[in-house]
This record gives C-alpha cells, structure tokens and sequence, in this order.
C-alpha cells in the first residue's frame, strides 16, 4: 500500500516516460509482447511502483542523462535504465551494477553497435568482481554460467532490453546475427575471488582492491572444455590450448579474443604449481602458436585458411592480450568453459573488452 | 466497473522518418562514384576490381573507407563521402 501512495504522489514528478494504458480485462505482459518490447520470453510490467522502486537503488537523479544507445543513437536516463530493469526482473540493488555495464558497454571501443549489427554470434558478457558481488547475491559457483540466480540473469538480460527498446535493435533489422545465440538473452556472471593468492580479472584490469566493477566482453558462449586426465600445468595448458585454437575456426587467426572460465579443479593444478594468471595467460598464449603451413587456405584440403604467404611463419592464435582467464564454478569437475569472442578483433586497438568501476 | 492502467513506455519515444529515396541516376557519365570499404577483410581486393572496371569504362572514382568493420562511419567520414561524391558503392565482404 505504501508503494501504490508513494506512485501515486511521486509517479506524476519523478517520471517522465510516456503512459502506456491499458484496461482492466487486459494483461499488461501481453500488451508488452504486443509492443514488441520483450526478448521473446515474458517480462515484468513496469508500473510506476515498481519503477520507483528501481529508481531507489541508485543516487542518480531519473533524468541524468546516461548515453546514446546504438543502434539508434537514442538518449537513455537513468528512468529509462530502471524500467527496462524493472521488465528484465531486476531488483533495486542492481542498477548500479547495470549502470556501470551500460556505460562500459557505451565506451567507444566496446564498439556496441557492431557488436549488434554483427552477422557472429556476440553479445555483450558482463563478468562482475568485488564486494558487490556477495552484497547483491551474484554466482560464481556451481552453474555460474547458467540459469537459476536473478542477479546474473537480469542484468544481462537488462542490458540487451535496453538496447533493442531504447537503442531499436532488433533481429532481423539492424541485429543481422546469422544464427544467433542463447547468451544473447543474457551471459552475466560474478568471479569466485574466494582464493587470495588470485588476482581477480578486475584488478589485473587496473581496478583497485575493495573496489567493484564490470567487464564487459564481447563474445558468446559457453563452449565446453573436459580435460580429467592432465595433471600438471604444462600439460593442461597443451590442453587447453587444443580448445582454444578452435575459436571460429582452427585455420583462422589474430581475429577473436577468449575468455576462459578456469573451473576450481583445473585451477588447482595451476595453484598447486605456483602458477599465477600472468603465468597461465602467458602459457596458453605460447601454446597457442602453430606452424603457418598448417593454416594457410587449402592446407588438409581445407579452404579456410590464412594467405599461403604466412606459411613459413610460426603464427599466434591470439594477440598478446586477447586471452582473460576468469575464475568460477562448482568445486566438483575437471571442465571449464571458453567464451569465444567476436571476430571482428583484427584491429587490437580498435575494438577491446571494457572494465568499469561501478559506483555505489 | 471497468478502470484504465498504465505502465511506462521502455523505448526512446522516437519515431523513424521515412525519406524518399533519391532516384538513381539515369547515367554516372560525368559523376564520380565513391567507393567506400567498410573495412572487412578483403574489401580493398573487390573495390580495387571495381575501380578497375569503372576507369576502363571512363567513369571517375573516389575511395573511402573506415578503418574497421567493427565500427560505424563517422559524420566526419558521412559528411566526406556525401561532399565528394555523386553515388557511393560499399564494399561488403570476407
């Protein structure tokens, strides 16, 4: 009741957002499908209750301007952010952590509007670190890459809302991906920073420790990796590097970044060795490199393929930067998963993952 | 007694203008096409094909570009494109 009085008196002044009305006989979710405002699976209406109550788990004002939203370059307040978050399933405390993602995801070199336009796969993921985590219940463990915790699945899915209502893009317009993926709903999950003898993504990223932030990567996923058999790190890296060449293509290079999600049983091997995340990105970076003869277009009788002029060329997998090793998941199983990304990467400078401070 | 409701409206509130297209010249003798790479790999190996057959027929050429596909086109490069030339071919491949 306190909720339907405070709509009341605060709805006509705090919210801006043009009234969509309805009957009695009507049911609001269906008049969102109708819209055309939900990613295919129901979302929560946003009445002006709830909508206040969103704008309660921010200091920001509900008319601060928050960016330009491709594809249409539309401007985006925070009211707009709490509404989609209110349709995704958010709860108040996650709108700063949405805030920092939209915001990441806005950087230049995130280069949000290709990664929509994009006939690949990708989509924003959003790997959250530091205190916020445990503060608004976010996974890192068992499942952390599936469903079932609000937190990682409303966050994600409130930043792809937004995008196709406040920015217009949607399938089959300017989203022209050929086949699309389920992380395109949402990919949204917290690191497991329960060992301090590791750095957390967010740190090695030039965050400060105590501090909470986003990364926002464009890839998609997860891809499966098992491996029970490796017992050492030099081994399992071989391993891993065996997955890792796959990306896109085994043939092609230099074109996609990774993230592999390190389960806690892999990571052991690693831990026990003394090996820390500069030592195993640095490892499967090396692991990574292949004779050119093998890759070049037509070798095994294969198309795909770099120019048969780099074959006398010993040829990385990856740049240098483009592997992150994340920590999460369940303490039982030798699998971890990889997180392809985008293959527009060619270009290291012009297009990169985006870690942001999220401010509380 | 039937009531009204409402909830709030989650997009931009904008709505799209649709322009006429402008009629496609009759003949490009005279104009200069632009041809613009978008910066995919391999463009530079299409349009160069293009730029050929175009000056073999006497038709001038002008190349644009961006330097990633990852990217939209800036105003500044638009505003490039639109200033010095009359149509514009883009280069779209892998």
């Amino acid at each position: 009741m306190a909720e339907k009085l405070e709509a009341k008196h605060r709805g006509a002044t705090w919210l801006a957002a043009r009234k969509v009305e309805y009957g009695d006989s009507i049911d609001p979710a269906e008049v969102c499908y109708e819209r055309g405002w939900t990613d295919g699976l129901p979302v929560t209406p946003p009445t002006d209750e709830r909508i206040i109550a969103m704008l309660k788990g921010t200091t920001r004002k509900p008319d601060e301007f928050v960016g330009r939203i491709p594809p249409n370059l539309s401007e985006c307040t925070v009211e707009k952010v709490a509404i989609n978050a209110v349709m995704a399933g958010c709860k108040p405390e996650y709108m700063p952590v949405l805030l920092a993602a939209i915001e990441a995801a806005l950087e230049p070199v995130f280069t949000l509007h290709g990664v929509l336009a994009t006939t690949y796969f990708s989509a924003p993921v959003i790997i959250v670190n530091g205190p916020v985590v445990k503060r608004i219940g976010m996974n890192s463990g068992i499942n952390a890459l599936g469903q079932g915790n609000r937190a990682n699945a409303t966050i994600g899915r409130a930043l792809n809302l937004i995008v196709r209502n406040v920015g217009g893009g949607r399938p089959g317009e300017v989203d022209r991906s050929t086949l699309g993926a389920p992380s395109k709903f949402t990919l949204c999950f917290a690191e497991d920073e329960s060992d301090p003898a590791w750095q957390p993504l967010a740190q090695a990223r030039g965050i400060a420790p105590g501090k909470s932030a986003v990364t926002l990567f464009q890839g998609h996923g997860p891809e499966a990796f098992v491996d029970q058999k490796s017992r050492t790190p030099e081994a399992l890296t071989k391993s891993f590097a065996m997955s890792l060449v796959k990306i896109g293509h085994p043939k092609l290079v230099q074109s996609a970044r990774a993230v592999l999600v390190l389960s806690p049983e892999h990571y052991g091997i690693y831990r026990e060795a003394g090996w820390d995340r500069a030592r195993i990105e640095r490892a499967l970076y090396e692991a990574t490199i292949r004779p050119g003869a093998e890759l070049v277009a037509g070798a095994d009788g294969v198309g795909e393929g770099i120019p048969a002029s780099r074959a006398g060329e010993q040829v990385p997998k990856f740049h240098e930067d483009a592997l992150m090793v994340v920590r999460a998941g369940g303490a039982a199983g030798l699998f971890s998963a990889i997180l392809p990304g985008w293959l527009a990467g060619r270009s290291r400078t012009e297009l990169q993952p985006v870690t942001k401070e999220i401010k509380e | 007694m039937s009531t009204m409701n409402w909830m709030r409206d989650p997009t931009a509130e904008t709505e799209s203008v649709m322009r006429a297209r402008r009629a496609p010249p009759k003949s490009l003798e005279g104009l200069t096409v632009g041809l613009f790479d978008i910066g995919k790999t391999r463009s530079d190996e299409f349009l160069n094909r293009i730029e050929q057959r175009m000056c073999e027929r006497g038709i001038n050429t002008k190349r644009f570009g961006k330097p990633t596909n990852a990217k939209v086109a800036s105003k500044e490069i638009v505003d490039k494109v639109v200033s010095e030339a009359d149509v514009v071919l883009i280069g779209l491949s892998d």
